[in-house]
């Protein structure tokens, strides 16, 4: 299966541009996974976690993230923060 | 004509000058480089952005109970225009011209019957705009004491907007800055940021492909909340694109004045060497004509 392309961008730059198996972004209503192909999707984040699964598997890295965004379309997954810890 | 010690005083003052705007030049070009990668770096987080509002911008239609900043306040008497400038000379043209776009505006819209307010940030601007718009300045914004411009300050002044903007102290600001093209081009703009001025992408139709994309929490909820960070975003870029303009004007103009001091050098020079000569050639003639009247 096809990697997913994973953006995390904040106003000061682009934090990561990587293709990735899986991430977990935690939304406003609840956390989320997203894989390869998922449907569209635009959300609202908390301040959180946000676990990044290079394969299948494998351990995940985590980054603290602060408000903002995350939009799933077909290209992958954006997320836009205010602040990368 | 002036002593040789004159001169040579002169050269000496023109000398250390030079050093000064030297070393100013070279001060700017290594703030621009980093200034620059700033302004590069803040680029994709504004698109992405941009990209988002207008997608969700064509979803949802504007009425009564849309957030104002996008709908507005259905006024368009009270213009607040945000202005900023740098908060240190020494780099030519750059803040004049910035001050002379927001005047330019400031007179149409006068002449249009409309009230201008001004919202300043960074110090060069104040007193031409005090000189001809007396009392219409809300607020300084001072940027004096923090040495790099940042998000944070974007924010507070963002947040500042907005309040004014819920109080009904104006219905319409524009942002003026001066875009970054190189190192010897800025361009002075004016952009309307609030109410959020939306443009769509030649060509692009996004009504059919996010026609399937699923909002949580709803599209009107998440609206609100990106409309204030655009305004951050929008202020912040102004500022970072501001930063870089000044070090490349700064570098650009200090650069003439390196230029111009030496050219002044030299024509000293030429001037110091001429009167030297001229002492020494009377002073021979008055020795041997001395000599020879014995």
């Amino acid at each position: 299966m096809a990697n997913l392309h994973f953006e995390l961008v904040t106003p000061e730059k682009l934090v990561r541009s990587d293709d990735v198996y899986m991430v977990v972004v935690p939304g406003t209503e609840g956390d989320f996974g997203v894989l390869a192909g998922h449907a569209p999707v635009m959300s609202t984040i908390r301040d959180g976690e946000l676990s990044i699964f290079a394969s299948d598997g494998a351990a995940p890295e985590t980054i603290t993230i602060q408000g903002g965004f995350a939009e799933v379309n077909e290209k992958g997954l954006t997320i836009l923060a205010e602040a990368v810890s | 004509m002036a002593s040789l010690k004159e001169l040579k005083g002169r050269i000496g003052s023109v000398k250390s000058t030079q050093k000064i705007t030297k070393a100013k030049q070279m001060v700017a070009a290594a703030k621009l480089r980093r200034a620059q990668a700033a302004a590069e770096a803040a680029r994709p987080y504004a698109t992405q952005l941009e990209k988002i509002m207008g997608n969700l911008a064509s979803k949802v239609t504007i009425s009564e109970s849309s957030p104002r900043l996008l709908a507005g306040t259905g006024k368009d008497d009270v213009h607040l225009l945000v202005v900023c400038t740098s908060d240190r000379g020494l780099c030519g043209g750059f803040n004049a011209n910035i001050v002379k776009e927001a005047r330019l505006k400031a007179q149409s819209l006068e002449a249009a019957g409309k009230t201008v307010k001004f919202y300043m940030v960074g110090r060069k601007g104040r007193p031409v705009i005090n000189r001809f718009y007396a009392g219409q300045t809300v607020k300084n914004y001072d940027t004096s004491d923090v040495k790099n411009v940042g998000f944070p300050e974007a924010q507070e002044i963002a947040a500042d907007l907005i309040a004014m903007m819920e109080d009904d102290k104006f219905d319409v600001a524009h942002l003026f800055y001066s875009k970054f093209k190189s190192a010897l081009v800025q361009e002075p703009t004016c952009q309307q940021i609030i109410p959020v001025a939306i443009e769509m992408a030649e060509g692009e139709q996004p009504s059919d492909n996010i026609a399937s994309v699923e909002y949580e929490p709803d599209e009107e909820e998440i609206l609100a909340e990106l409309l204030p960070r655009n305004v951050n975003t929008q202020v912040f870029g102004a500022l970072l694109e501001n930063a870089a303009s000044e070090q490349g004007a700064s570098m650009t103009a200090m650069d003439n004045a390196t230029r111009n001091a030496g050219d002044l050098i030299n024509n000293l020079t030429i001037q110091y060497n001429r009167s030297r000569q001229a002492a020494i050639t009377t002073e021979l003639v008055e020795i041997i004509s001395g000599a020879e009247a014995l």
